[in-house]
Parts: C-alpha cells; structure tokens; sequence
C-alpha cells in the first residue's frame, strides 16, 4: 500500500508550501516513537498528569434496561473532561521534540482546544486556538477555559463558522507559520501523517479497555461502539480489536434526519472526495463544494471524516449508523438519570445507538461504549434548549 | 511546447499573469474584469475556480470565491467564461482550482473539457507532485500544461521533482503563507529564483503577495520571468463593486501600471 495511504483514502492534498514540514513531522515522529525517553515522558504524563488509565465502569442500571451487559469506557474521567488529551500531550511533547515553539489547533466543541490549550501550558508552549464563532456562541464555557489556560482563542468568521472553517484557519495560519509552529490537529483527519500520528495515540483507550474487559469478562465484548465526527476517539477504542471478532459500530451524527440535508453524517451519506489534505468520504454537492452540516453536538458538526474509517466502511469491517439530535437529547438525560453520568453530547451519539443495538442483544452479550467526554460543557447548550432538566 | 512557454520565449519582457476568481462578483461584470485586466496588458490570465474550501488563499481571495459561489458560479459558468474570452484573444488561460473539484469531474473529463474551452494550463494549489499521477496522465493526454508550486521549504530532491513533472512554467511562492497582499517582497527572493533557474530550464513567475508596481519591479529586478498579481487585483475590484461605472477603468489602469513597471524595471 502507498504510504499515508488507507485503500485509496488518505493521502496528502495539500499546498507545496506544507509538503517538507510533513515530512520532517513524519520522519520526528518516527524517532520520537523510537525514543525510550520520550515514550516514558508521556506515559508519565498520561498516568500522573492526565489519570490514565480510566476505568471501565459497568452500568447496573442500563444493563438491566436494555437486558445485556453493558460497560463504559470513561474517558469523561480525564483530566479537561475528554479523551482529546491523550492526543494533545503526545502532539505536545512530539512539537517540543522537534524544536517548535507554538502550538496552533482548531476546535469545535472546544475540548481540544481546552486538552491543547493544557498540554501547551504544562509544557510551556504558546497555544493559539482558532474556533467557529458559531461554536464559540455555543460553547462559551469553554472559550473562557482556553483563555484561563493562557491560551488564545481567535474567532472564525468564514465559511459555516463552525469545526471545518476553524481547521481551514489552523492551515492557513500553518502555512506561513511552519519554522516554528506545530500545527495540533485533533482528530484522525488531515494529510498524512496525522490520521496515524492521532489515531496511535489514542489507541491507548482501546489497550486499556482489551485488557479491563478481559479481567472482567474473562471473554472480548460483542459489541463496541463510538461517536464519530472526525472520528478520533472511535479509531482509538476500534484500532486494538480491528482483527478480532467483535462487532464495531461508529455512530454519526444525524442532525435532523439524514432526508433533511441537515446532518453530519459523513459515511452514512456523503461520497468520496478531498477535504483537509486528505481523500476521505465527504459531506458534498454534485460539483464537489462542501456541504454546511448540523448537529447538536459542535464536535461532530463535520462534514468530513478520517480517511481510514472511509475504509472500514468500504471493507464492512466496522459499521456506521446515525442517530438524530433528539435521540441524542433522550440519551444524555437518560445516562445522567440511571447511571449519575452526564455524557458529552458527542458521546450521547453513541449511548443512543447502543439503546438500539442492546434491545436485540441477548442477557450476557456485552457491549462496551466508548464515553468519549463529559456533558458539563453542554449543560447551558442543553438548558436553553428548553428541554425538562 | 505549449502556449504557455512559447508567450514566455517570444516575449521581450516578463509576463504578467494577472488572477480573477472566475464569476466574480457575478457572470457579466467577472467576464467584464477579465476583459479589463486584459485590455491593461496581462500576457496571460490565470482564473480561480470558485470553492468552498480554499485553504491557500487569504481574506480577499476567499471573500471573491463565496462572491462568485452564491451567484451559481463553478465549473461550467468558468468554462463558458473561458469560450467567452477565446472569442476576443488567445491569450494563454491558466486555471487554479482545488483538487476536489477536479476530482468530482472526473479527472480525464475535466482535463479534456478544460481543453475544448481553451484552457492552456491548470494548477491545483493542495495537489503535490506525490498526489499528482493521475491528474499529469489526463492533462497530457489532453494537451494541457499541468503547473505545480515551488516554494522556499521546498527541498532540492523535491524541487528536481516538481521541475520534471511541470509544464509551461515553475510557479515561484514568493514567502510563506496564504494568498494576500503584502508589505514587503522578501529580502532573500533573487536568491529563491536563482536557486530554482539553475535547477532546471522553464520560465520562473512569482506570485503571492505582490501588491503592485513596486513589487513588480522589485521581482523583475530578481531575475522573476513572469509575476503573478492576484490579491492585488481582486482588491481592486473588491474596492470598487459599488462603482461598476468606474470598476473596469481602474482595474485596467492597475494591470495596466504594473506592466508598465516591468517593462521600465530591464
């Protein structure tokens, strides 16, 4: 297989100008995965600094609604609230590797401006974030949480003001900013190297839940399922068991019902096409101009995807469905109810779909989800919707 | 060789490659500018292609791409902008487009469509030369000059690359950085063009970032055998879409300038 590549997905579209700072992250990369004391240093930032590993917590309560066994996998339970700092402290330390100063990310729901924003403090490098101002509207808490962590959050005005504008900024700002800037993307999207780079480092979440469940189970699960907007947190619980035979759903978002043209549900209805440097399915028209998308949840509100779920998908290998943002409303009061948990609206995705698939489970099946963050950011977003409390 | 290199031998002068988005602001006054720029004596006209998604390009340069999209305009509307302007000259026509749109095409469909409007050569700004197979077979087989970028971060193992796979001419990023204009030419730039002359043997033009006829003369000066203005000249426009009556006058007078210092600068 040509390299960056996943099947034909993938790849490298981008400007000249980000061509050799590519390859120069690729080759640090290399080294930096070669190098003990580097590898040490981030797992002792992810063990005493992060609260690696998490655990993996059994739901009495939903297991005997839904008649299976259910277990979730709590990256809500990470320092910042959301598995993106398993991503931003090894990007962090991998950019300080290699010499860079600053580092710029995009953000949507703002988790991984606030995990960047962290990293960068921790380790002493400057951090400018770049968020859709329709986002920053609807995630103010974490705006303030970037700006108190010493971060910049510069506002997006272009385009649908939202998670794609902000990462066309990130590689506009890239591009004349390469000598000393790392470019911290956040999820397993963008040219190649990224999709790898992001997807190795939260594989973590998926090695920590193979050997929970076996000490638990004595057996894998039957099922394991994940949000996907970009798809980060899906890639690094899915990567660990892609050669086993569990089934693996990744859950989109289905905005108002995918017959409405307002969702975000990348492979569920999109095409093939190039986004950000990579060849992955995209949100389109027939011409090949990008799509606005909706949801409810800034973090998936993406009209692109990595480029090596496009594969599972074509494969079969991994199945991917969506469920609406009132699906999505029900299931985030749903698990704060039963279980004390307040999921992230990203994570409520995948609690919805698993309310489907563990009706037709049987008792001892057992499906594990990935709680990809928690809900507190969405608490007011949730509240002004006018829904009961 | 193609049109394209031969307007570069049979010059006197270096050539100024002047930028439009296609359909900007709407159909009549884009195909309107593109007569002005070049009737104000642009040797060739190079035409964006509008996209959603330009990530190359700064504030000005996106701000015509959503002009031109929320008027329908894309890639039928600038191939009939191009048969327009075949119709009044055979200046060379350069499309710079984004690999998506090519891709959604079909990419044999649209080298071969771009051909039979009378386009003489394409750059896709986020296709590297790594990227590119596919896209250099079709524009070939078609006749049309595939252009690939050099910029400074380019290594010389890259750059022997890129040279061995461009047609028409070596498009020179002047600084690092999105589309826009600038201040200042950078100081190393004569350095830069020597540096990729002594690598192969096209015509090297500079773009991004050059503001007007200073710069112009500047680049001449550096030993640039073409430039390429297009922030500049879109701002001009940008400037004056409340003054259509003027709008074509004063974009003709600034090419028109900008050649003029060339011309003066050897």
């Amino acid at each position: 297989m040509k390299k960056g590549r996943y099947g034909n997905y993938g790849g490298q579209y981008v400007p000249e100008t980000l061509m050799n700072p590519l390859i120069e992250l690729e080759e640090g990369y290399e080294r930096f995965r070669e190098d003990g004391r580097a590898m040490g240093e981030l797992h002792h930032y992810l063990t005493e600094y992060a609260g690696r590993p998490t655990p993996l917590t059994f739901c009495r309560n939903l297991s005997r609604e839904l008649g299976c066994r259910i277990y979730l996998k709590r990256e809500d339970l990470l320092h910042g609230g959301a598995h993106k700092i398993n991503n931003t402290l090894g990007q962090a330390l991998l950019a300080k590797y290699m010499g860079k100063t600053r580092l710029i990310a995009e953000t949507g729901a703002g988790q991984h401006g606030v995990a960047t924003a962290i990293a960068g403090a921790v380790l002493g490098l400057d951090v400018d974030v770049y968020m859709g101002e329709v986002d920053m509207e609807r995630q103010r808490l974490n705006v303030f949480r970037m700006e108190l962590l010493g971060a910049r959050v510069i506002p997006v005005s272009s385009g649908s003001k939202t998670l794609k504008d902000a990462i066309n900024e990130a590689l506009r700002d890239w591009v004349g900013s390469v000598k000393s800037t790392h470019y911290l993307i956040g999820s397993v999207v963008g040219p190649h190297p990224y999709p790898r780079i992001v997807r190795d480092f939260q594989s973590v979440i998926g090695q920590e839940t193979r050997i929970q469940i076996m000490e638990r189970e004595g057996r894998l699960p039957d099922v394991i399922l994940a949000c996907v907007g970009g798809g980060s947190n899906a890639m690094g619980m899915f990567t660990p068991f892609l050669n086993d035979d569990v089934r693996l759903i990744g859950v989109e978002a289905g905005g108002e019902g995918l017959e409405t043209g307002r969702h975000a549900a990348t492979l569920c209805a999109g095409r093939p096409g190039v986004l950000h440097g990579a060849m992955s399915y995209l949100l389109q028209n027939e011409e090949g101009q990008v799509l606005e998308t909706h949801s409810i949840s800034a973090g998936l509100d993406y009209p692109g995807v990595g480029p090596e779920h496009s594969r599972l998908r074509d494969e079969g290998r991994v199945e991917y469905a969506a469920v609406t943002d009132d699906r999505v409303l029900h299931s985030f009061h749903l698990l704060s109810r039963v279980e004390g948990i307040i999921p992230a609206l990203e994570s409520a995705h995948a609690i919805a779909h698993a309310i489907e698939v563990g009706n037709r489970l049987k008792g001892d099946d057992v499906m594990v989800i990935t709680l990809s963050g928690r809900g507190d950011k969405d608490v007011a977003h949730v509240s002004g919707l006018g829904g009961r409390a | 060789m193609g049109n394209i290199e031969s307007c570069f031998r049979k010059s006197m002068h270096p050539l100024l490659i002047a930028f439009l988005v296609s359909g900007d602001p709407d159909p009549q006054i884009g195909l309107e500018a593109a007569r002005a720029v070049i009737n104000g004596g642009a040797d060739i006209l190079e035409l964006g292609v509008p996209y959603s998604d330009p990530i190359a390009d700064g504030r000005i340069i996106q701000r015509a791409h959503l002009r031109a999209l929320s008027k329908g305009a894309g890639m039928d509307s600038t191939f009939a902008l191009v048969r327009e302007i075949r119709r009044q000259t055979d200046i060379p026509v350069v499309l710079l487009l984004y690999y998506n749109l090519v891709m959604q095409r079909g990419v044999d469909r649209f080298y071969l469509e771009a051909k039979d409007a009378g386009v003489d050569g394409v750059i896709v700004v986020d296709m590297p030369p790594e990227e590119s197979g596919e896209a250099l077979t079709s524009a070939r087989r078609a006749g049309i000059d595939e252009i690939f970028l050099v910029t400074e971060t380019t290594s010389e193992e890259r750059l022997r690359l890129i040279l061995s796979m461009t047609d028409g001419f070596v498009y020179l990023v002047s600084s690092l950085g999105v589309t826009g204009v600038r201040e200042t030419m950078p100081p190393k730039i004569s350095g830069l063009i020597a540096r990729v002359k002594s690598a192969g043997s096209l015509p090297v033009a500079l773009g991004f970032g050059i503001s007007g006829p200073e710069h112009a003369r500047e680049a001449v000066l550096a030993g640039a055998d073409g430039i390429i203005v297009g922030s500049a000249i879109v701002n001009r426009l940008e400037e004056h879409l409340n003054d259509p009556g003027s709008l074509f006058r004063n974009l003709q007078d600034f090419v028109s300038s900008i050649k003029g210092a060339m011309i003066s600068a050897r």
